[in-house]
């Protein structure tokens, strides 16, 4: 039974993209060794490369529809999430008993499961307000924090995260001055020398940024030449490039808001994360993902309750769903289709190969940097409400 | 008044090395009347060919190995491509470049994949070069701007200075007379189309590392070398250099700015100006800004 994944595949975002398809195949391939969907039929993932464009992920959603192929993930950018939810929603009216349904791994616009929510997408990642309040919720109690400066992607999530930060710091830490807020635009800076000169003047001792691939690695290493000192609070500075792009001079500088990593205690994931490293893509050796395998088991858990391969019937099997998680239980909330998951605040220190602390074991790309955990935040901390008005078919 | 040294020079590192990409574009443009799409993916190939030298046996012989295969590429492209399109017109010769640029990008794919790979600034030059008031200022910028002045300088005395300097700017003007007096105007159009190459080569070298290296920078880059090559006016090597220096500080300062416009702020349109600035120019300028032709 094919899905598809329309994720970048080519272009400055491809290695997002890729890995994502491997970690999801490998999850895919251990639910078929575990007997499969339906009794006895076969999960597959087929990547279509959308180029990170809303425009050419309509067009690559064409192709899926004429494979007829029902269920598709995708996970980069909120642009182009935004697209599928209308496309989707339009095809599935239009076309009934052929729906499809839209599992979201890490598009994060808080708007998808709110004022936009949609009965055929879920969401399996904290969006962008959930991750802010977790985050702040931590800053709120570091009293060396005295001012900021936002930095993010000019595009639907940067501004949620923009949005959210100002918002929440105000409420939580009134005292922190935002000394700066620049939005740039989406992959298409090669030089960020003149923004980490900006944060520079203005003073900051910290910088949130929402950004991703090679704007996050970029960002940090003009930083780094330019002997920036400040401690960077992120979303996704744990993989795919960032962590090589910082080195050891980042230790202690970045924080990470994410569900997981690698050296997180009780993590009953561990040999799952130890047997992917052994398989993983060259370049690419960290398991990243634990919302993926979430998703999957999920998806595949649906479906063999809703003893059924329609998408209607997977989504009502879906939503309300509680699931034993690997580092504690999640529900995928009914009223907007969101995943509610623990939340881990993270710093990245020297793993304890090169001296530092003893929990550092495994560490990203082989940078010498590895993730330790700063807080948990239970599932509730981040939970926000909705003002999703679902319309069920 | 440090911020805006600290701009200042950011700026002008960025544009020096947008005048070595775009320095090749605009004497290949000046001699064969042909503007090469696939320029850029000269600078990508520079930048995945040090990648693979300096694995190998490091970055300084990268430096030098890099461009000249590059350039030698170049010149084969040139010699049983460009050469047998040429008598076609220049529609024909537009498109094969037009082709050449995406055969180049499946290429590397093909060879490296899809995903940045993990070329670095080697160790001697990652530091600080010097430090104003609290900003340092990474030895490697300055090792880029060092390239740039360094190959700016050659070209203009090899193009001034030496026999095939001159019998290039002769063949610029008058290609017949000058093949009457029995000089290999195709081999000058070859090396020059190699020349212009090797430096598109030797800009990825330096930039590959400074930046990132993945199969998207030729795209990422190609647009802006057009419009700088249409602001100084096609053809003109110093109003490319005068063209690279505004736009890379335009860029630059437009960051630095926190002006706001209707509620969208400078800093937020940087990547657009240059375009704007090219469309202005087009309008009440066509020759470019030290251009010597119309239009």
């Amino acid at each position: 039974m094919a899905s598809a994944g329309l994720d970048p595949l080519s272009g400055p975002f491809a290695n997002v993209g890729e890995q994502g398809l491997a970690e999801f195949r490998f999850t895919v391939d251990a639910i078929n060794k575990r007997g499969g969907v339906l009794g006895g039929r076969k999960l597959e993932v087929i990547g279509f490369d959308n180029k990170v464009s809303p425009q050419e992920s309509l067009n690559q959603l064409k192709r899926v529809i004429d494979q007829d192929i029902r269920y598709i993930t995708q996970g980069n950018s909120s642009a182009v999430a935004g697209a599928l939810i209308e496309a989707v929603n339009r095809h599935n009216e239009r076309n009934p008993g052929k729906e499809i349904l839209y599992l979201n791994y890490a598009a994060v616009d808080p708007a998808f499961t709110n004022d936009k929510c949609s009965f055929w997408h879920f969401r399996f990642d904290a969006n962008a307000d959930m991750k802010m309040e977790s985050l702040t919720t931590w800053m709120a109690g570091q009293k060396n924090i005295k001012k900021v400066y936002l930095l993010n992607q000019d595009y639907s999530f940067g501004h949620a995260v923009k949005k959210a930060a100002r918002e929440l710091l105000a409420r939580k830490r009134p005292d922190i001055q935002i000394v700066g807020d620049d939005l740039h635009p989406l992959g298409k800076v090669s030089d960020f020398a003149p923004y980490v000169a900006k944060i520079k003047a203005s003073g900051a001792d910290g910088v949130i940024t929402g950004n991703w691939g090679n704007d996050m690695s970029l960002l940090v290493k003009a930083g780094r030449e330019a002997g920036l000192d400040v401690i960077w609070y992120t979303y996704y500075a744990g993989g795919l490039g960032t962590p090589t792009a910082m080195g050891e001079a980042a230790a202690g500088k970045v924080k990470i808001i994410a569900e997981y990593h690698s050296n997180v205690a009780n993590n009953k994931a561990a040999k799952w994360d130890a047997d992917y490293r052994k398989q993983a893509p060259k370049g690419n050796p960290d398991f990243y993902f634990l919302r993926g395998k979430i998703m999957w088991d999920m998806f595949a858990k649906a479906l063999n309750q809703a003893k059924s391969a329609d998408a209607k019937a997977v989504a009502l099997a879906l939503e309300g769903m509680k699931h034993e998680g690997e580092l504690g239980e999640v529900e995928m909330r009914k009223s907007d289709h969101q995943l509610i998951q623990p939340l881990y605040i993270m710093t990245l220190v020297k793993s304890a190969a090169k001296g530092g602390p003893k929990e550092a074991k495994i560490d990203l790309e082989g940078s010498g940097l590895a993730p330790v955990t700063e807080a948990r935040l239970e599932a509730y901390t981040s939970a926000q409400p909705t003002s999703c008005a679902m319309k069920r078919p | 008044m440090e911020f805006f040294l600290v701009q200042t020079l950011n700026g002008i590192s960025y544009g020096l090395l947008l005048f070595m990409l775009s320095s090749g574009l605009t004497l290949v443009f000046s001699l064969m009347g042909v503007l090469n799409f696939a320029h850029a993916s000269f600078y990508m190939l520079g930048a995945y060919f040090a990648f693979q030298v300096s694995a190998k046996i490091g970055f300084w012989p990268a430096l030098v190995a890099a461009p000249l295969l590059v350039g030698a590429i170049g010149m084969l492209v040139e010699r049983w491509g460009l050469r047998q399109v040429h008598k076609h017109g220049h529609v024909a010769e537009l498109l094969f470049t037009f082709g050449l640029a995406y055969l180049i990008e499946e290429a590397v794919h093909l060879i490296w994949g899809r995903s940045a790979v993990e070329y670095r600034v080697p160790a001697e030059l990652d530091g600080p070069l010097f430090r104003i008031i609290g900003s340092q200022y990474p030895i490697y910028r300055g090792f880029m701007m060092l390239v740039s002045v360094t190959v700016l300088v050659t070209i203009w005395l090899a193009l001034t200075r030496t026999r095939i300097g001159l019998v290039i700017q002769a063949a610029l003007t008058h290609p017949q007379t000058v093949e009457a007096l029995g000089h290999n105007v195709p081999r000058v159009f070859m090396l020059v189309f190699g020349g212009g190459c090797a430096l598109a080569g030797l800009a990825g070298v330096i930039g590959g590392n400074a930046f990132v290296t993945e199969p998207g920078m030729a795209a990422a880059v190609g647009p802006i070398i057009f419009v700088i090559v249409v602001v100084g006016g096609m053809g003109s090597l110093a109003g490319a250099f005068v063209a690279s220096l505004l736009i890379g500080c335009m860029q630059t300062f437009a960051v630095s700015l926190d002006w706001s416009l209707a509620g969208i702020k400078i800093s937020q349109v940087a990547p657009v100006l240059p375009y704007l600035l090219m469309v202005l120019l087009l309008i009440f300028r066509p020759k470019g800004l030290m251009g010597t032709r119309e239009g």
